[in-house]
């Protein structure tokens, strides 16, 4: 990173693999941090999608081009093949349906880059295991009763689901709890162990 | 304030001839050589514009910025208002270091076509006739009035706004800007608006022009030749619009079932409630700065405002189809008169013309009227597009 802006490391990892100059579209983008690093640093034409209404208002008043709308409806009304880069970034565990999500994006995006916890690190794995009970930690800070996160899944599901819709994977990485970034690809087995969190650049065909 | 007034008497409406021009105010001529055609079809020519300015144009005339009133408005947004003494009804907004800060950019705000505050319209008199124009006004639309304000920029010699920033009837006027000449519009602002009126919205504001036209002293819209007011009219149509601009929760706030100056009922047709007392208040003052036709012209021109079928033949975005124009919509959570919905309908449209879109739904209990009022949220979302689009336009650096 030697940037002028630093941001967290799986957004870097989403911001590496975005051509400078390129339409953008992120899905789910908080307050803006990643949008405000990709149209500073990459003079990307940027557009961000958010619910809540804080996120929004940080966005808007940063001159980030955001609208206040919810994914699962109103990713329809954009045109097909909008943006270079469709992003959705921590968020496709709290929709009603990954799959269709992932199926809308890619209808926006000739890209799109997929992150998420994955459920199959081996915390959460011994978590259950020893404790009987679903997991509770950093990444997953939520009891099962209060949680927004309604479709958990692991590297490997992800992977099932990509092959089940004829979904390409150009690259896949997963981020270990110390950051560090592994290959899914070379060997799912441990990634789907160690990583903590993943990250998909998808493509339709 | 005393709100124990009776609504059908007791007008002391001694000064308020909000038509005969005896205040000052910025003016020019427009349609001159050649004449402006309406959408009715009709042509209108050297007819004056109202407007008043905030701020300085710069060198290159990059950052001007046109504020559109909505319908019970006028151009004094920002200073004392001549007739009610009241400060602009956008003081709060606009000023130096506020959200569409003067010492940035230049403001214009102009009274719309069919007003009644020095622009042409049915008071102003029909030079043919020596007589006002009454009802043998033609009828406006709210493209007419883009097209004179279009005029208007002309002769200030500016191609291109910045900005042009509106709410309610205001929003209206920013959208059809943004669809009729998208080359002179750098960004767009429709607050607390629709991209076309509702059955709803044509409803209440019909239900305001019969009560003026019931009004006796109305006399056919000849009024003024016969020197007479129909006030009680357009108290009553006041009345009725202004319930759609309070939300009810803002309504059970501010006035519940509280009884004005009472103890009890009186058992009569008193303004017995605090809100009966502040609706006729709020009717019995508006009479005194506005025109009972211009009422009448200007609400028509709501109701027939229709983006999607004037400029997207049905289809919104075709309206904005390949539009350079950075826009921000902004609504209020507990606006009925021109709901979230409405503003998301006017989203959808620019999205799907893959436009440069922000939309944000102010969380607010003050209704359609947010607007007014200096909103925190509403406030710093206006303040940092227009900071945001400001860098763009390369009138301030990053």
């Amino acid at each position: 990173m030697n940037n002028a802006k630093s941001i967290r490391v799986d957004l870097q990892i989403i911001a590496d693999m975005i051509e400078p100059g390129a339409r953008v579209l992120d899905v789910g983008c908080s307050d803006g941090q990643l949008l405000d690093y990709l149209v500073t640093e990459k003079g990307v034409s940027g557009r961000g999608l958010e619910i809540s209404p804080e996120g929004v208002n940080l966005c808007v008043a940063k001159g980030l081009s955001v609208v206040q709308g919810d994914a699962e409806e109103d990713l329809g009304y954009y045109p097909e093949d909008a943006f270079d880069f469709v992003i959705l970034s921590q968020t496709l565990q709290a929709t009603h349906h990954p799959d269709k999500m992932v199926k809308d994006l890619l209808r926006l995006g000739k890209r799109v880059i997929v992150s998420f916890p994955n459920f199959g690190h081996w915390r959460v794995r011994s978590y259950l295991f020893f404790h009987g009970r679903m997991p509770v930690n950093e990444t997953l800070p939520y009891q099962w009763y209060n949680s927004p996160n309604m479709h958990f899944c692991t590297i490997k599901d992800f992977i099932c689901m990509c092959d089940d819709m004829g979904v390409t994977i150009e690259r896949s990485i997963a981020l270990d709890a110390a950051g560090q970034a592994y290959r899914i690809r070379t060997n799912l087995f441990f990634a789907n162990l160690l990583g903590e969190q993943a990250v998909f650049l998808l493509r339709k065909d | 304030m005393c709100h124990k007034i009776r609504l059908m008497s007791n007008y002391t409406n001694i000064n308020a001839n909000p038509y005969a021009d005896d205040f000052p105010t910025l003016k020019v001529m427009l349609g001159k050589e050649t004449p402006m055609r309406l959408d009715c079809g009709t042509e209108i020519s050297n007819f004056p514009m109202a407007y008043q300015t905030y701020g300085t144009l710069n060198a290159d005339k990059s950052n001007a910025i046109l504020v559109t009133h909505a319908l019970t408005g006028d151009q004094f947004a920002a200073d004392t208002h001549p007739i009610s003494g009241k400060s602009g009804w956008w003081s709060k907004m606009i000023g130096p270091g506020k959200a569409i800060d003067t010492n940035l950019y230049f403001v214009i705000c102009s009274n719309v076509l069919g007003g009644c505050m020095g622009t042409v319209g049915p008071a102003t008199i029909n030079p043919e006739t020596n007589q006002p124009w009454g009802v043998d006004f033609p009828i406006i639309t709210i493209g007419d009035m883009v097209r004179a304000q279009a005029l208007l920029l002309d002769e200030l010699g500016i191609d291109s706004l910045f900005s042009v920033v509106g709410g309610s009837m205001g929003g209206m006027q920013a959208l059809e800007w943004a669809a009729a000449y998208p080359e002179r519009v750098f960004s767009c602002v429709p607050i607390a608006t629709a991209a076309h009126h509702s059955a709803q919205n044509i409803a209440f504001y019909e239900v305001g022009r019969q009560a003026i036209m019931a009004d006796p002293e109305w006399c056919g819209g000849r009024y003024l030749i016969e020197d007479k007011k129909p006030h009680a009219g357009l108290a009553v149509a006041r009345m009725a619009a202004h319930i759609t601009y309070m939300s009810e929760g803002a309504l059970t706030q501010k006035f519940g079932r509280r009884l004005q100056d009472r103890e009890e009922v009186t058992f009569g047709f008193e303004a017995d409630f605090q809100i009966e007392s502040y609706l006729r208040h709020q009717g019995i003052s508006f009479v005194d700065r506005f025109d009972a036709n211009s009422y009448l012209y200007v609400t028509r021109a709501l109701d027939y405002f229709d983006l999607a079928a004037s400029h997207g033949n049905g289809i919104l975005a075709e309206a904005f189809r390949g539009t350079k124009v950075r826009f921000c919509v902004i609504s209020f959570s507990s606006d009925w008169h021109y709901p979230p919905d409405e503003s998301r309908v006017i989203v959808r449209g620019l999205t799907g013309a893959a436009a440069n879109v922000s939309y944000v739904d102010v969380e607010s209990d003050k209704g359609h009227d947010a607007f007014f009022f200096d909103e925190p949220n509403f406030v710093r979302v206006l303040d940092g597009f227009l900071r945001g689009a400001a860098v763009k336009r390369g009138l301030l650096d990053e």
